[in-house]
């Protein structure tokens, strides 16, 4: 087969029926995996499928094609501020060089437990579609990726579309990303906030998601319980977060930190990363 | 036609001759090879080539010749030296040609985001963000004349801004055969091999190479009394990522080559990788003459140690553990060798040619007339290009073959199997009496030393006559211990060993000023060494000891940073989680071989229409000795810097200057520049009976000598030229003079030390143990800046590898050799320097330089362990302080 550029996704599923074909979209974590082996000799390149491009709106929310690259999402100044959090982990992603090139669904397929876009994409609640020889499955990311490196891909799979459920448009967000130095560095913690508000400016809803502090990134639904129904000035003044909200987290001991280290900061980030999506909504006392 | 997903980096520099485009990781960690894709950076190495069909792609070399922005560049890269080794350069400027289409005139923290997917390891970042900065704006080119003191662009800065400079992997023709290590991926194991005629013959490779074909000794070393390294393991490795065989076969062949079908079967048994473990009386013992693993050890001693801090009316002790740190050249090592009739030429990156070809004469067992090293622009050193690593495969591969081969490590195989910086285990006492003078010290220090010698001695020797610091000690015991491991080898890493002591020291410095209620930076300042006082070697120097100038050259900084750490500090409020704290430390460091000869050799001509020449055989591995000896070589003349043409270093064209290392060309090579400017200023004088004022002028056709307001042609005509075309010639030497040591290291290990001390001013986030460093003050005594412009470089570019060191820099055998697990500063993590130049002349300096590169990182970890102390209030003894370290300590100083 060869090197093949489908020019439609029903082509793409044709030669990814192929036993030894490898899909290669950005090409960030294909490449450096490799090592010091050869390329594989039958590489199926998804970058010219128009249907796996755009950020489009839909009736229930948003649509992202799965080959948008991180400078895509970047640039994309449709998206609302519910987004800001998304685009800022995309600004912390590699360099800029890995950002123009690496896709969302690469991201996500690569299923590292420090992939830098899905704790935002899970504060976002998003949902993956994959197509495979068998059809079209639509499915949340939170059951999507199973573990470090396992997803629910079978063999020939390929992701198309990310979808974003449609949010009130006063919604905020953050996220914050620990590492041991400024760029190109592999998340020690990171946390993604999603908010918005009542009149009354009270919390209504509350997503908080922490990667790198467990084997696949995850909500933290018991702190959202918590903040609902909370003023927002609350979130700028009061410690809010507890151990106990963290308790889901299963942080690892490895050479970028120890798993005590990961679960103190996450703690912090999770504050932090509060602080500064309330803030955005500048309450009136501030 | 390229090979289905063949990486776009491969395309260009194999098929389209674009060489311009430097590959440092293959995995997107470095950006070495960024090149533009419809104007957008990319790295070009994670980048199907199948992709671009119908796009347009930019390389540096294209830009240089039709973008303005990008001739902007070249010349403001030059005027800030913002190119050392020039390896990363490319990657840098093509990122910044992007930034700066959209952006004319961008802010630095806009540069540094637009440069930091770029790693380079010589500048610290801070030249190349002046001179992205600077291209937004009307240009203000250097105007120094090239004479001693004066800031001038290096030499060879254009060949490293337009893509045209040469380095190991740019020289072979594409086409060349390709040759590949094999490597045990166990730290200790035993080994066999399959039927590797079959195997070679079945896979389509040209020549497999195992220790059966080495015709003269399978051992090599950097000091000949310690060789102990195999090209080849024979049956029994001694650390991961060591060769045991290679494979060489055609690009095409190579390409499709997968390491894991190569036929050996592994045994693998028990490693020590622990100081500790490799003492253990059941260890298994690495080299068979080395009883204990003990390679070797070190003393220095003076007066009485144990007296004096015992009568010391106040005494601290500590404890201190540094890791292995990685050179982490963006150039992996690289080189290509060729059939010359019956001779070999090597052209690889080195720091020491004509060690080099010591080396092979005896791994190949030929005449060393046979053997040419042609030393290629080197992509970084730092030390570990100071040993082999590709030369003997690629010689070897030549004999084998008959054919030119080539060959370039892997990021991953050049972090698994070359030298790495010493992890130490520091123990120190010091005593001082209530007068605030140090009275006894006693420091242990034991070197992980790894599987080989390589310059395991040279640290063991260095460190205890070092580990003073730059201070008047009358009562010393200094011990040191080289012990190996199933480890990569340690060797030379800027300052052998004395960065890790200082670490150590400097932060008992200032505890012991805190005892004694005084200030740091003065009780460093009054037992600062004075001209007239001896060393813990016994050493005198009536001249040239400029610490405490550099010391003092602090206080006003010092002043200031305090007082802003203590008005942000009380900012912060209780509830703050921001804490900033200022350090200081200091160094010192001996330039040249230790109490060993030491020589450089510099040749010069005139050729019969005037020109002249000067063979420079110093390797300048980015630091700039190329341009630094032809200043000094071209005041010593009587010319100017842009009249004198450079043969580069090659053993057949250049005598021998040493090797790059121990801080020496500036000192030892710049001396036999010096004396051979004189040497050949005299018989051009001699040839006229001219005054030794006379000014001698080149000129398009000859040289002429203005004496006395008379000038005087001088007809170089009359007599032939020798061998080499010049009608006059001059060679000359220089070795600095030293005395061994005694039994107890005293004695004159060098012939001069230079001096330096740092001020760190670092913010720590309490709630993560984050520490971002805010900026530096350096103060070095560099005797006489020969160009100012490069000392800023050496300071600045010394001190992000001390920020490494301290902060982030850990590695960790079999875990960390790549550029993402095992990281160095970016451009977002270096803050302004501000470097203050001392000038302390020497004796024995040309113009009364001393040495620099080495000293520009031995003071910043312990300036920065102090800033953290003064932030934190704790006493950090691990390198490096990662945030969860940090972190750790200040919660169990919370609970306690």
């Amino acid at each position: 087969m060869g090197y093949v550029t489908p020019s439609s996704l029903q082509d793409a599923v044709d030669a990814l029926s192929h036993p030894e074909a490898v899909i290669v979209a950005g090409g960030t974590d294909l490449y450096p995996a490799l090592r010091d082996r050869p390329v594989p000799a039958n590489l199926v390149d998804i970058s010219a499928i128009p249907a796996l491009h755009g950020i489009t709106a839909t009736p229930t929310g948003w649509r992202i094609g799965g080959a948008t690259t991180w400078t895509d999402l970047i640039r994309a100044r449709h998206l609302p501020a519910a987004f800001d959090g998304l685009k800022a982990a995309a600004r912390d992603l590699g360099s800029v060089q890995i950002q123009n090139v690496a896709t969302l669904a690469g991201n996500l397929c690569n299923a590292s437990p420090a992939a830098d876009g899905v704790p935002a994409l899970l504060a976002l609640d998003a949902e993956v579609e994959l197509i495979g020889p068998t059809g079209t499955r639509v499915m949340p990311l939170a059951t999507f990726v199973t573990g470090p490196r396992q997803t629910q891909l079978r063999p020939g799979d390929l992701m198309v579309a990310l979808y974003v459920p449609a949010l009130p448009d006063s919604s905020q967000s953050s996220f914050l990303k620990l590492g041991s130095r400024r760029y190109l560095v592999i998340s020690i913690a990171m946390v993604a906030v999603v908010l918005w508000l009542d009149d009354q400016d009270r919390v209504v809803g509350a997503r908080v998601a922490v990667g790198a502090c467990s084997a696949v990134a995850q909500r933290l639904p018991k702190l959202e319980a918590d903040l609902r129904g909370r003023p927002v000035r609350d979130l700028l003044t009061e410690p809010l977060v507890t151990k106990a909200h963290l308790a889901s987290l299963a942080p690892i001991d490895d050479i970028r930190g120890s798993a005590t280290y990961r679960q103190d900061a996450a703690l912090h980030l999770c504050q932090r990363a509060l602080r500064a999506a309330a803030v955005k909504f500048r309450p009136a006392d501030e | 036609m390229a090979a289905p997903g063949e990486r776009l980096s491969v395309t260009l520099r194999e098929r389209l001759e674009a060489r311009d485009v430097k590959v440092g990781c293959d995995a997107g960690d470095c950006g070495a090879c960024t090149v533009l894709l419809d104007g957008r950076p990319v790295c070009a190495c994670l980048m199907p080539t199948q992709r671009v069909a119908g796009h347009a792609v930019d390389t540096l070399a294209g830009l240089v010749r039709t973008d303005p922005l990008a001739q902007t560049l070249t010349q403001t890269f030059q005027d800030h030296g913002a190119a050392q080794c020039g390896i990363c350069t490319p990657g840098m400027m093509v990122a910044a040609v992007a930034l700066l289409r959209d952006t004319p005139r961008p802010q630095a923290a806009e540069v540094q985001d637009a440069l930091g997917g770029v790693l380079c390891r010589c500048t610290g970042y801070r030249k190349i963000l002046d001179a992205v900065l600077a291209a937004g704006h009307p240009p203000a080119p250097l105007t120094g004349s090239g004479a001693v003191g004066s800031a001038i662009r290096r030499l060879d800065g254009a060949a490293k801004v337009t893509g045209t400079e040469v380095f190991g992997d740019d020289v072979a023709p594409p086409g060349t055969l390709e040759l590949r290590v094999i490597r045990s991926p166990h730290p200790r194991a035993r080994f066999q091999f399959g039927d590797l005629a079959q195997y070679a013959r079945a896979a389509g490779l040209e020549a497999v190479l195992t220790a059966d074909d080495i015709g003269g000794t399978n051992c090599f070393g950097v000091i000949p009394d310690f060789a102990d390294q195999p090209v080849f393991a024979e049956t029994e490795t001694r650390f991961q990522g060591e060769a045991i065989a290679a494979v060489i076969a055609t690009p095409d062949r190579m390409r499709q080559f997968d390491p894991v079908d190569f036929p050996v079967t592994w045994t693998v048994l028990d490693p020590v990788m622990t100081v500790e473990a490799a003492q253990d009386a059941t260890a298994p013992q690495l080299h068979a003459n080395r009883p204990g693993n003990l390679l070797c050890g070190g003393l220095v001693q003076c007066g009485d140690a144990d007296a004096a801090l015992a009568r010391a009316d106040v005494t601290v002790t500590g404890q201190f553990s540094t890791s292995f740190v990685e050179h982490a050249y963006i150039e992996p090592e690289a080189g290509y060798a060729v059939p010359e009739g019956d001779r070999i030429a090597v052209y690889a990156c080195t720091q020491a040619p004509v060690m080099d070809l010591d080396g092979l004469e005896h791994i190949l067992g030929i005449d060393r007339r046979r053997i040419r090293i042609v030393p290629t622009a080197v992509g970084g050193g730092f030390g570990s290009k100071l040993d082999l690593s590709v030369q003997p495969y690629l010689a070897l591969g030549v004999l084998k073959t008959g054919k030119p081969v080539r060959m370039a490590y892997s990021r991953h195989e050049s972090m698994q199997s070359t030298t790495k910086r010493h992890p130490a285990e520091i123990s120190i006492t010091i005593g001082a009496t209530r007068d605030g003078k140090i009275c006894g010290l006693q420091f242990a220090g034991d070197f992980n030393t790894g599987a080989y010698a390589s310059w395991g001695p040279t640290v063991a020797t260095r460190v205890p006559i070092h580990a003073s610091g730059p201070y008047l000690v009358r009562d010393y015991r200094a011990q040191s211990r080289a012990i190996h491991t199933h480890s990569p080898p340690s060797g030379a890493f800027r300052g052998f060993g004395v960065p890790q002591a200082a670490a150590a020291l400097e932060p008992l410095l200032d505890d012991l000023a805190t005892k004694l209620g005084l200030d740091p930076l003065e009780f460093r300042i009054s037992n600062a060494l004075q001209a007239g006082e001896p060393t813990v070697c016994g050493q005198v120097f009536s001249q040239g000891v400029g610490i405490t100038a550099c010391l003092t050259a602090l206080r006003p900084a010092w002043a200031a940073a305090k007082a802003d750490c203590a008005s942000f500090n009380a900012g912060q409020g209780a509830h703050g989680f921001l804490r900033r704290g200022v350090g200081v430390a200091a160094g010192w460091y001996g330039c040249g071989n230790t109490s060993l000869p030491n020589p450089s050799t510099i040749k010069a001509g005139i050729r019969a229409n005037g020109q002249i020449v000067l063979h420079q055989g110093a390797v300048d591995i980015g630091q700039g000795s190329s341009t630094v000896i032809t200043q000094i070589f071209a005041q010593a003349l009587g010319v100017s810097v842009d009249q004198v043409v450079l043969v580069g270093a090659d053993t057949d064209l250049t005598p021998d200057a040493g090797k790059t290392s121990a801080s020496r060309q500036t000192f030892v090579s710049g001396n036999a520049a010096r004396r051979t400017g004189l040497a050949l200023r005299q018989q051009i004088l001699a040839q006229l009976n001219a005054a030794d004022t006379a000014r001698i002028v080149p000129g398009p056709t000859g040289l002429s000598v203005i004496d006395a307001a008379q000038t005087h042609a001088l007809d170089l005509t009359r007599q032939p030229p020798n061998g080499e075309g010049y009608v006059l010639q001059a060679m000359e030497t220089y070795d600095p003079p030293t005395q061994p040591p005694d039994e107890n290291g005293q004695g004159a290990p060098y012939a001069q030390f230079g001096y330096a001390a740092h001020l760190a001013m670092v913010e720590v986030d309490l709630a993560l143990g984050t520490v971002r460093a805010l900026g530096f003050t350096a103060a070095h005594d560099v005797g006489q800046a020969i160009n100012p412009l490069l000392v800023e470089g050496q300071v600045q570019g010394g001190i992000a590898q001390g920020l490494g060191m301290t902060l982030m820099e850990e590695f960790v055998p079999g875990r960390t050799a790549n550029l993402h697990d095992y990281l160095i500063p970016t451009i977002g993590d270096m803050p302004p320097v501000d470097t203050l130049i001392i000038e302390e002349p020497d004796a024995h300096g040309p113009f009364g330089a001393k040495g620099l590169g080495e000293h520009v990182l031995i003071p910043t970890a312990p300036a920065l362990l102090n800033a953290i102390h003064h932030a934190t209030g704790l006493r950090m003894t691990r390198l490096p302080v990662t945030p969860s370290r940090l972190h750790a300590a200040i919660k169990a100083h919370a609970d306690a």
